[in-house]
């Protein structure tokens, strides 16, 4: 069982894709290939016909969490970058305190 | 300094690099004088520890491969590719030989200085500029369409600029006690999450729906915050103008209006000549002879007598008085005609009577139900603040219509209240970037300025801001006249790619000068058809500071990058040879005059890295138009020529530009140009920004161009079903100036009418020298825009609003 997790509050990641290159100028990975996150954009067309975008971090096998960060009592690269602030990376129990009450959240686990 | 020998230096981020107009507060790490990370600095009240990934990217932007990093000299024939390295010794001598000689031939004003959009620039090139003798400095977007027809808008309508607060101006930014969060942001025509615009940082608005601000969105595209507002408009590209006097109708219709504010400090009570050819404002020296100009008048309903308004008192020349706000008033002047008047509110409210909502549909697509409520949501809310983009430039219509969304917060009463439109000015007053004179560091005198090429064709380009008009300038490249152009000094622009319409004609321009200059950091479409390039150093390899708005910042040199320098250095060390007596030895020595508003040195600002004004200070926000922190002499009021808010503008007046606010058709569009809207029937809008890129810049940063490799065309399904054209396919956009193929993006964002293209595209990969020029030809959009087609007062450009048609490219 993970101790840690990230939770992904997606309803405002904007996709400005910040903490896909965070993650590739901390482990200086090469362009064209996925890093550790990689933001994926859905226009849906409502039920109602209203448009709504979405946006969703989704972490790849590269990923580390960036164990060597957390160490040190950073926060991962993409965390400490995000524009939207809607990454947050913990213990279980301390993230479950913080899931948002009213909309949709991802709690992304370490498997 | 940590043990691994990595030291970590605070600084502030501006272009070069990023490109953007900066402001964040960044930790830069450094090892063995090599940055080898960007983040953001936690501690920084601006972006707080957060950072794009523009600036995310800096080492593949400094160590770039492409980066320039030694002078270059032409040798071969103009675009032909061929330059040599020399030394900045050798470059100097050049410019500064090839230079005098054009001003001894022709004169300085023959030279012109050509800046792109405003960034840490403006102070240094007019600084140049002015050494050098020519007052012809300038932005090369026809119309200047870039935030300067807003900021003159707002300038001569309530004396000051006015940006959403978004708490900016508090240490402790939204938590701070003096603080309102905004309950309602209107979003007017700008793509936040992917711009940083005029002094501001895009996700501040995410910052502000978290903690229970709902967004009104006006935009021709769905944009993500769009698809989240409480309500979208989604209105035709250039019809802002209409859309905001329909709100005003329903505001005026529905008392939502702040009446006690506008009657204090609006210009409503003033009379207006109605009985000539266009309306006048009644001044005093209508009234008696001797009697002064700059006063205003009013109708006293208690004695049915006319009272002054004595501006530079601010007062009226009889004590208590509540002046009619509405009515017609007959009177004799002191020449003994008769003549008839009207109160400014009025006219204002027989203005505002004719946009009705159903009026106002039929002109911008939007629904009458959609603009009452949306009319009311701005209204009602409170505080109410009003962000705008640069769309409101983009046209020719820019005046009207730039007065028109201002005149929102003035109705409202939302302007420099917390929460809502704060006035903004540079930090501590320090100027950095001058406006309307040019002359902060030097200036020239008033029988040379008079030569600045535009200033005669349009008194707000005369009055307003120190630039030469762009248009003009280009079409006084051709025809020599009123004198010849001979040289051009290029830095921060690419007017090839970016910021030139028809810019086949730039490039002919630039190629039938005497002498140009191309200040850059990697090579480009515009640097291939210059004599000299000089490598520029990035942000992070100079001494600088930005005071727009807030905070006042100090920009570090942190490390060096081959011969590169700075914009700064390199005009002050060219100024030298240029001016006897510059009295600048070296940046420094400039820094600390420029600081001097601010009582400190520029060692003072580095220790500091960044400032926020005390409150109290003329450049810290609220109500300072209550307590006399506006005007130069300390009363209450504005910065305008009557003290008040100028609802019917004197300035507009005096430029014999309709003083009021309407709606002007684009000069293409299926209203004003029919038939050409049979052979081209889509609205073909631009400039829509693109996340990873800033303008033209950041083609070659690997871990930004993965993000998007080729231009794109957004198009709706329909549209393109209609034309047989699947997604991702090559497609040609064409009208009668010009063709572009690029790839479309079919997507559901974009209203079926209209059509969205990227701008900016080149791509260093490509063949560089003439004809392919990174292949420019083929995808910059530009090429379907006009020069010469600036609004009326000589700004804005119909760059959003063109016509164009859409098909599959062969093969």
């Amino acid at each position: 069982m993970s101790e840690y997790a990230m939770l992904i509050d997606y309803e405002y990641c904007t996709g400005c894709k910040a903490c896909e290159v965070a993650c590739k100028q901390e482990y200086n990975r090469p362009a064209g290939k996925a890093g550790g996150v990689e933001v994926i954009e859905f226009i849906h067309t409502l039920p109602n016909d209203k448009l709504f975008i979405t946006n969703i971090p989704t972490f790849t096998r590269a990923c580390v969490f960036c164990a060597g960060r957390v160490k040190q009592g950073l926060e991962p690269a993409c965390v400490k970058h995000c524009m939207a602030n809607c990454l947050a990376y913990g213990k279980i129990e301390s993230l479950q305190k913080i899931i948002p009450k009213k909309r949709k959240a991802i709690l992304w686990t370490k498997g | 300094m940590k043990d691994n020998g990595v030291k970590i230096i605070k600084t502030t981020t501006w272009s070069p690099g990023p490109g953007c107009h900066g402001g964040c507060g960044i930790l830069v790490h450094v090892k063995d004088n090599k940055v080898i990370k960007v983040e953001g600095d936690p501690d920084h009240p601006w972006n707080q520890g957060r950072l794009c990934s523009r600036c995310l990217s800096m080492t593949q932007y400094m160590y770039h491969k492409d980066r320039l990093k030694k002078p270059l000299k032409r040798v071969g024939e103009r675009g032909q590719g061929k330059f040599e390295e020399i030394s900045w010794d050798e470059a100097f001598d050049l410019i500064e030989e090839k230079m005098k000689k054009i001003r001894d031939d022709h004169g300085p004003e023959s030279v012109i200085f050509h800046q792109g959009t405003g960034r840490d620039i403006g102070g240094w090139i007019s600084m140049l500029a002015y050494a050098y003798g020519s007052p012809n400095w300038m932005f090369g977007l026809s119309g200047i369409s870039c935030y300067t027809p807003r900021l003159m808008m707002m300038s001569i309508t309530q004396g000051d600029f006015a940006v959403v607060d978004a708490s900016q101006w508090h240490e402790k930014r939204y938590d701070d006690p003096e603080y309102q969060i905004p309950e309602t942001v209107t979003i007017w025509g700008q793509n936040l999450p992917a711009t940083c615009p005029d002094g501001f940082f895009g996700h501040w608005y995410i910052d502000l729906m978290k903690r229970g601000t709902e967004v009104l969105v006006i935009d021709p595209r769905c944009t993500w915050i769009a698809s989240r507002a409480k309500l979208w408009l989604q209105l035709r590209p250039g019809t802002d103008a209409a859309l905001a006097l329909g709100f005003i109708h329903v505001m005026i219709k529905e008392d939502l209006i702040n009446m006690e504010f506008i009657k204090k400090w609006t210009n409503s009570p003033f009379l207006v000549r109605t009985d000539q050819d266009s309306p006048a404002l009644l001044r005093e020296s209508d009234l008696k002879e001797n009697g002064s100009d700059i006063n205003f008048v009013a109708h006293d309903p208690v004695s049915d007598s006319f009272v002054v308004w004595e501006s530079d008192n601010q007062v009226y020349q009889k004590s208590d008085i509540k002046p009619s706000m509405e009515g017609e008033f007959n009177l004799t002047l002191a020449n003994g005609s008769k003549a008839k008047t009207k109160t400014v509110w009025t006219l204002y409210k027989e203005n505002a009577e004719q946009y009705t909502p159903e009026a106002v549909s039929k002109i911008t697509w939007v629904a009458p139900d959609k603009i009452i409520k949306a009319a009311r949501i701005y209204a009602k809310s409170k505080p109410s603040a009003l962000h705008w983009g640069l769309p409101i430039d983009t046209i020719p219509s820019t005046v009207p219509t730039s007065q028109a969304i201002n005149h929102l917060w003035c109705l409202t009463g939302n302007l420099d209240n917390p929460g809502g439109n704060a006035i903004a000015r540079y930090a501590y007053d320090v100027v950095t970037y001058p406006y309307h004179t040019g002359g902060s560091i030097l200036s020239l005198p008033p029988d040379v300025m008079e030569k600045r090429i535009g200033m005669h064709d349009y008194g707000a380009i005369k009055d307003f801001r120190a630039w030469a008009q762009p248009d003009k300038v280009l079409e006084q490249i051709f025809s020599g006249d009123p004198y010849e152009i001979k040289g051009m000094w290029i830095q921060t622009a690419n007017p090839i790619a970016c910021t030139g319409m028809e810019p086949k004609k730039w490039r002919d321009a630039i190629k039938k000068l005497d002498f140009t200059v191309c200040v850059d950091l990697f090579m480009t479409p515009t640097a291939m058809l210059c004599d000299v390039i000089l490598p520029a150093a990035t942000f992070l390899e100079k001494d600088s500071l930005k005071a727009w708005w807030v905070p006042l910042q100090a920009i570090k040199k942190v490390v060096e990058v081959g011969d590169c320098k700075s914009d700064i250095e390199i005009n002050l060390e060219l100024c030298k040879r240029f001016m006897k007596d510059f009295p600048y030895d070296n940046v420094h020595q400039l820094f600390d005059t420029l600081l001097e508003s601010a009582d400190m040195t520029y060692k003072d600002l580095c220790d500091k890295t960044w400032m926020i004004p005390p409150k109290g200070h003329p450049s810290k926000p609220y109500f300072r138009y209550e307590k006399g922190l506006l005007r130069q002499d300390k009363k209450p009021g504005f910065r305008t020529p009557s003290g008040k808010i100028e609802l019917y503008s004197s300035w507009l007046e005096k430029w014999e530009l309709d003083p009021l606010p309407y709606h002007e058709e684009p000069p293409y569009s299926p209203v004003s140009t029919p038939d050409l809207f049979k052979e081209y029937p889509l609205i073909l809008s631009t400039g829509r920004r693109m996340g990873p890129f800033f303008h033209s810049e950041h083609r070659q940063i690997p871990w930004l161009r993965e993000q998007q490799r080729d231009p794109v065309l957004e198009i709706h399904p329909d549209t393109a079903k209609k034309y047989g054209i699947a997604h991702g396919e090559k497609v040609c956009v064409e009208n009668w100036l010009g063709k572009i193929t690029v790839k479309a993006l079919v997507t559901p964002v974009i209203h079926p009418d209209i059509v969205m293209a990227e701008h900016g595209w080149w791509f260093p990969e490509k063949e560089g020298k003439e004809p392919e020029l990174f292949g420019v030809w083929d995808v910059n959009v530009n090429q379907l825009i006009p020069m010469s087609h600036e609004g009326k007062a000589g700004l804005g450009s119909p760059i959003k609003t063109m016509l164009c048609k859409v098909y599959k490219a062969k093969g």
